[in-house]
């Protein structure tokens, strides 16, 4: 299996746009978010949607409020003539995940994949109780930002780092935001007033939680001579795979993840150095567990995006992670970069994707 | 180049109004338990799950793959989660196949459910979004305008829906994993019922279900199971836009294409000739002569014919729905999955009262959102 998975045809992230990353937009509807980005995300090549052979989107419902709502959002690509098309009510690193799959049966050579999402029309809180188990978690309403707490709590219970720690990991994220346009949170503040902040839910300071993002992503992927077409160097998804673990909070050791590790391993992630990684940690804290689990050590830069905690638009922050961490090869900065994307309470289910450059 | 794959395992629940015996989880490892027992399989076989069902709205319960993943054997797994509207119990066994077809997997699960006595399907339908119709009335007061559309353009006489509506149920008789037993159906009943949408009667729509659906499909270096494999000769999805000038929702062209992409990769060219049997997803009566000829089963405004002569039926030279289809049970996200793996039953020989005698070749079709989501697949007895 996992010779399978450090994939027989190579594919390549050709093309990766997004949003503006804002707290919230009230002007714009999901396919009004969209048109800009799928518009760029083919601009960027020089392509249009004839020169994709599957579309696959990723996005949730329970954002917007109604059934259906990645039904009219394809109205942003146009679907006529009638088009290969797939959905998954999961963050749009699934869906490439998806379109990646089709590519590897080598009878198409690209694919359009996006998501999208308006974190800034509910209540966060509320709405992620409802992933919970119906019957015997969900009725409490354990808020999410709770969740993490309990997560974080046990990692600073067993030693694994400290109120300090996720502070600085937090100033780092937003000083390196600073160099993202497209960043919704960037500043420059030391960790040291961080730690003056109030506790959201102890042991989370504001700064240790993301912001409530509004946003949308795009990536176009391609394989075959196609991808020669539309790069000089393409960057390679080497290795690619999604694992998830069981529902039951007291089951899990929270300080910990599993997935992630059988993740990178499937995907070859310990082939080769790792230059860049682009984690989807929402909290702080996580970061911690997602590099130990990635098995990253203290050099490897994390998030030079601003990652999550500079912007986290629900359903394509873990895309986002793909695009970035394929921006890091683009522009020179890594040759050899991993992406992680995360869903469910306290990092349950993980991807890890590993990009290389020529 | 693309592997092989194959159907090795097929399980489902006893579809009911309201299954209060079982959980979601519960429902869900009632139809999984039973594709692994029939691939003679265990959970650790398995390499990956795929999980489909409709608007998570209508149970409540956001990205239940998340909640759902212990109940289904998933924990150190991939667990992927499929969401194409009403197609989706077809496009969720697709894209397990494609983790088959890609070399990725060996074993993969692929489920799909719907616990409708969990939520108001009729509601979650109708919760008012900006700038967007509303539809008010739920699926069948969007379909009704359509169906009448087709009636005036064919010509169909009023009685080949109740016809359907018949049909359907009397084959439901013979499959015990129905959720309608209507031991007493006929014309009369179904002329006598409420009208719900005109020109759609209550009889001539479909129940809402609690039930799901399982399939176990393999490469073919890892065929297992008590029943010869039901070998996929194609697969293929195809969508486009809920509305615009001249879309033509009676017989959409994205069901056109999406048929046409299956039939050539499985060389169909007559489907009614070749085909032995068809499960296709109608939800309400008239979407059978619908279906007929969007699937190319004939010429066009020839399908109301073609169900009138009885070529459909149980004994007729091409049956459809001969488990007794969406009619007679909808577990909505379920429903497609279960065309899907109906006609596996039927090509593998298991499908007990309900066997089409001889079956080789079948077609399974789902649809969905606004007659605008197709997913196909064509399963047939010999290797393609």
């Amino acid at each position: 299996m996992s010779a399978a998975a450090r994939t027989a045809r190579p594919v390549s992230i050709a093309s990766f746009a997004q949003m503006q990353n804002v707290r919230k937009d009230d002007e714009h509807n999901e396919v009004e978010m969209l048109m800009p980005v799928i518009a760029e995300v083919f601009g960027n090549i020089g392509i249009t949607k004839d020169d994709v052979d599957f579309i696959c989107s990723g996005s949730t419902d329970y954002l917007i409020g109604g059934p259906f709502s990645f039904v009219m959002a394809l109205d942003a690509v146009g679907v006529w003539p009638p088009r290969s098309e797939s959905h998954v009510e999961m963050d749009g690193a699934w869906a490439l995940y998806e379109a990646w799959v089709l590519l590897q049966e080598g009878e198409i050579d690209a694919a359009l994949v996006y998501s999208f999402g308006r974190s800034s029309l509910g209540d966060l809180n509320e709405i992620l109780s409802l992933q919970l188990d119906p019957y015997y978690l969900a009725p409490m309403w354990p808020d999410t930002v709770s969740l993490a707490a309990l997560q974080a709590r046990a990692l600073i219970d067993a030693g694994k780092a400290t109120e300090a720690d996720f502070a600085a990991i937090a100033a780092r994220s937003r000083k390196d935001a600073l160099s993202n346009p497209k960043a919704q949170v960037a500043n420059d503040i030391p960790a040291e007033t961080l730690l003056e902040d109030e506790y959201v839910v102890s042991p989370l300071r504001r700064h240790a939680l993301p912001p409530i993002t509004d946003g949308a992503a795009a990536i176009v992927l391609a394989a075959g001579d196609k991808a020669r077409q539309w790069s000089d160097k393409p960057v390679w998804i080497t290795g690619f795979d999604h694992r998830i673990e069981t529902h039951s909070l007291g089951a899990r050791d929270l300080t910990s993840s599993p997935s992630t590790t059988k993740a990178a391993e499937v995907a070859g992630l310990a082939d080769g150095p790792v230059d860049v990684a682009e984690i989807h940690a929402p909290y702080a804290h996580q970061e911690i567990i997602i590099r130990e689990a990635l098995g990253l050590d203290d050099t490897v830069p994390i998030n030079p995006s601003g990652g999550p905690l500079a912007a986290n638009p629900l359903m394509s922050a873990g895309l986002i992670r793909i695009g970035e961490a394929a921006a890091s090869i683009k522009s020179g900065k890594a040759k050899r970069a991993v992406a992680h994307a995360t869903s469910g309470p306290c990092l349950q289910q993980n991807l890890v994707c590993v990009l290389e450059g020529e | 180049m693309a592997e092989r794959c194959a159907v090795i395992g097929v399980g489902q629940t006893h579809h009911k109004a309201k299954r209060e015996d079982v959980s979601i989880a519960g429902l869900v490892r009632e139809a999984a338990k039973a594709a692994l027992a029939d691939a003679d399989l265990t959970w650790s076989d398995i390499d990956a799950v795929v999980i489909g069902k409709a608007p998570d709205m209508f149970e409540g319960n956001m990205m239940p793959e998340i909640y759902l993943a212990p109940a289904l054997g998933a924990v150190g797994k991939p667990m992927f989660r499929v969401h194409t509207a009403g197609s989706v119990g077809g496009s969720t066994a697709l894209v397990a196949a494609h983790l088959v077809k890609s070399g990725i997997h060996k074993r993969v699960l692929t489920v799909a459910y719907e616990k409708q006595s969990d939520s108001d399907a009729m509601w979650a339908l109708s919760v008012p979004q900006p700038f967007a119709a509303p539809l008010l009335a739920g699926a069948g007061g969007y379909f009704a305008p359509h169906i009448r559309a087709y009636m005036r353009r064919s010509g169909a006489p009023e009685h080949i829906g109740r016809m359907v509506a018949v049909k359907d149920r009397q084959n439901a008789m013979r499959n015990p994993y129905a959720h309608l037993h209507l031991a007493d159906i006929d014309m009369k009943m179904v002329e006598e019922s409420m009208m719900l949408w005109d020109p759609l009667r209550y009889l001539e729509a479909c129940p809402s279900s609690d039930g799901a659906a399982a399939m176990v499909l393999a490469a073919e270096d890892a065929l297992s199971g008590q029943y010869p494999p039901a070998w996929i000769h194609g697969t293929a999805m195809r969508s486009e836009p809920t509305m615009f000038a001249g879309r033509d929702q009676v017989n959409p062209q994205a069901g056109r294409d999406c048929s046409a992409d299956v039939y050539a990769q499985a060389g169909i060219t007559n489907p009614r000739e070749q085909f032995d049997c068809a499960e296709v997803y109608v939800p309400f009566s008239w979407y059978e002569p619908m279906w007929l000829e969007n699937l190319g089963f004939c010429d066009l405004g020839d399908g109301w014919k073609l169900t009138e002569s009885g070529a459909t039926a149980f004994d007729g030279d091409i049956p459809w729905n001969a488990s007794g289809g969406v009619l007679s049970s909808n577990p909505i996200g379920a429903s497609g999955m279960l065309r899907f793996l109906e006609v596996a039953m039927q090509v593998r020989g298991q499908a007990g009262e309900h066997q089409v005698d001889g079956a080789k070749l079948a077609l399974g079709q789902a649809y969905g959102g606004g007659s605008q989501f197709f997913s196909m697949w064509v399963v047939g007895s010999a290797k393609p």
